[in-house]
């Protein structure tokens, strides 16, 4: 049961039943293998996942609208039935068990918060369903208010709250159960773009803190690198990459990883004309159908890094966002689409990211380069990363 | 809050209500104003002359035992019909919330009793429950229950009972569907997480948020059992055997066109009147309010 479970940072020192606890927290990784869900219809929601996020790691599945992302987070919760695999969550296959039983606590987009109740009964409710004393349950709850900040507003309804206060309640819902492990469905989506970096910060804190092996689901970039551990990039039901969010923006294994993941996205161009081929003849870059290059990676200069790759642009527009500048500019040579993914730039446009506010005027045509070491290499169905 | 219409010509926003006005005068408050005039009268015998006697006739009423008898009655039927009929509705309801296959169907057939127009549900009640003729009578008798409600007072009132709650379920089947599927299920999946089984679940997250739904309905089944009960209660019982299923609308009739008695009639008519604006008032104090959790 949840109510025999270790203390984390929750419990107060003044906790009445410090002893009941034992010292060590059980492990709590998450191991989904060959993970899939088919609908009766047959239609393929997920098609065969495997991810293993280890005891007290924080994983971000990021995707598109309709990649299964939220589909895969409401299986691991046994809210959604799972056709094919195992979900095991602490050394124990689930895909039986029923959520209440899985030890697991969600947060969710909308917070689902219980309109009738005040903040202390939300918190409570689970605890209660567990048959904890009453006395341990308010030492919970109001140790998670403090932490959240929320003691003021323990007799108020949920309807008497602002957003921010209602995305607590429900993260102080999730936390007074100490469960294994954390569930979060696209938590911050309905808060102001302010509010949203606020919350993100304190999730993470939260996190690293109550130690609890969490999965979270997003479809901002942003929130995903800047939260997780492992993350999982899917698009169609299937993960394309899992790792460090660093070696992911660093090295994409498909082209949709590399278009999803960093804004503004990378620029990706085919290798077939003319002014890209004959720069990248006679290296190993030879046989690679698509080359990406960041934003970041481009310079604007005459000269000609060795290996690398030049491209002529005639500047179309500029955005000045303060601490960088982003050009964006037309290749004289049209080109054909590289591959249909969301964030990828029209054909012919390439972004350059430079520091400050220092730009070339519009109309104006420049030389970007980029160093050979910068280079992205993709086979021509954009699937398979080369080495370069 | 509403927007205030703004009418150039002054005679114009009267002439826009003038017809629902006259509807609401000549068919409502003109014959409950003859009502009142008429409580306050006595006829005599053969109808030939009438004289004002002020409060007499509600004196006369507030002595009869049998009218207390009769308000006891209608309050008992009341609760009995708006209980019976809201919790199995409650329970089809929460039954055909679940994704089945045809719910559709099923959903359209559960309605369907409600366009039974109350005297045609006396009959096919009587038909299937008449002592000689029905076909459920047998079975009752045959489970050894002496089933005879033309004779037994209790067993015709628990027939009406039957039949009125029969035909109020579709009603209220319809707004309970309403009221569950407009709870989140995100709402009912939280609680589920916390670790509340099914039936823990419908008492402690699922009812209170149906609260507004079922005291909403709970009014309207009360003013149904008091005034549109009176066909069922004719066709299948005509407020007998004794006067055992006689409520407060049947004795409006029976005293008044039956009895004779215009006055008496009028003051209970009265008297009904004032307990529908009591309930109606309830009503709208505590839907304004939002009454609710």
């Amino acid at each position: 049961m949840g109510s025999l479970r270790p203390p984390c940072v929750l419990t107060s020192p003044h906790s009445p039943f410090p002893t009941r606890y034992s010292p060590v927290q059980p492990m709590a990784n998450v191991t989904l293998r060959s993970v899939r869900k088919t609908y009766p219809g047959g239609f393929e929601a997920i098609k065969g996942v495997d991810v293993d996020v280890g005891d007290g790691q924080f994983c971000v599945l990021v995707g598109p609208s309709g990649c299964g992302k939220s589909t895969l987070l409401r299986m691991v919760a046994g809210l959604e039935t799972v056709t094919g695999g195992e979900i095991d969550i602490g050394g124990r296959v689930v895909n039986g068990v029923e959520p209440a039983d899985r030890d697991i606590a969600m947060v969710f987009q909308n917070y689902a918060l219980y309109p009738h109740m005040s903040v202390y009964n939300n918190m409570a409710y689970g605890l209660r369903n567990r048959g904890m004393a009453e006395a341990e349950i308010k030492t919970r709850v109001e140790e998670a208010a403090r932490v959240l900040e929320l003691s003021a507003m323990l007799e108020r309804k949920p309807r008497q709250l602002s957003g921010g206060q209602r995305q607590r309640v429900a993260m102080g819902r999730a936390i007074v159960r100490q469960p294994k492990v954390f569930l979060f469905d696209e938590p911050l989506s309905n808060l102001d773009a302010k509010l949203r970096i606020a919350m993100r910060v304190e999730i993470r804190k939260l996190q690293r803190r109550l130690n609890t092996t969490s999965i979270y689901v997003t479809h901002d970039q942003l929130e995903a690198m800047t939260l997780a551990d492992i993350l999982v990039v899917m698009n169609g039901g299937q993960v394309e990459q899992v790792g460090n969010p660093l070696d992911i923006y660093e090295k994409p294994a498909t082209t949709f990883v590399a278009s999803f993941i960093g804004a503004p996205p990378m620029n990706l161009m085919s290798t077939r004309p003319e002014e890209i081929r004959s720069q990248l003849a006679g290296s190993a870059a030879a046989d690679a159908g698509i080359v990406g290059i960041r934003p970041e990676d481009f310079v604007i200069t005459d000269e000609t890094p060795a290996g690398g790759l030049v491209l002529p642009l005639t500047v179309e527009a500029i955005e000045r966002v303060g601490a960088e500048t982003f050009v964006y500019g037309s290749r004289e040579q049209e080109d054909q689409r590289v591959a249909a993914t969301p964030g990828e730039l029209p054909p012919g446009e390439v972004i350059v990211r430079i520091p400050g506010t220092q730009a070339p005027a519009i109309g104006a045509r420049i030389r970007v380069a980029a160093v050979r070491a910068k280079l992205h290499l993709f086979s021509d169905d954009g699937r398979t990363r080369l080495k370069g | 809050m509403q927007k205030q219409a703004i009418f150039q010509s002054k005679l114009l926003p009267y002439a826009l209500v003038a017809p629902q006005l006259a509807i609401v005068l000549i068919f409502f408050y003109w014959p409950a104003l003859q009502a009142m005039i008429q409580s306050f009268l006595l006829q005599d015998a053969f109808g030939l002359s009438t004289s004002f006697v002020w409060f007499e006739n509600y004196i006369e009423l507030f002595k009869e035992p049998a009218y207390f008898e009769a308000i006891l009655r209608t309050f008992f039927f009341s609760f009995a019909i708006a209980v019976s009929s809201l919790s199995f509705a409650l329970l089809l309801a929460v039954m055909a919330d679940k994704p089945l296959r045809g719910s559709m169907l099923y959903r359209t057939l559960l309605i369907w009793p409600y366009a039974v127009a109350p005297p045609v549900v006396g009959v096919l009640w009587i038909f299937m429950l008449h002592p000689s003729l029905g076909v459920l009578s047998r079975y009752l008798r045959a489970l050894g229950i002496d089933w005879n409600p033309l004779l037994d007072g209790d067993q015709a009132a628990a027939l009406i009972i039957l039949a009125a709650a029969w035909k109020q379920i579709s009603y209220n089947f319809l707004f309970f569907l309403a009221g569950l599927q407009s709870i989140p299920r995100s709402v009912i999946e939280a609680a589920a997480i916390d670790g509340a089984r099914p039936m823990r679940r419908f008492w402690t997250v699922i009812f209170p948020l149906l609260s507004p739904t079922i005291f909403f309905l709970l009014v309207v089944n009360i003013v149904y059992a008091f005034f549109d009960t009176f066909g069922i209660i004719d066709t299948m019982t005509r407020g007998g055997p004794g006067k055992s299923t006689e409520t407060l609308v049947y004795k409006v009739y029976t005293d008044g066109l039956l009895g004779g008695n215009l006055g008496s009639s009028a003051a209970q008519s009265v008297i009904l009147m004032i307990m529908v604006i009591v309930l109606t008032g309830i009503q709208f104090r505590f839907v304004e309010r939002k009454v609710t959790y």
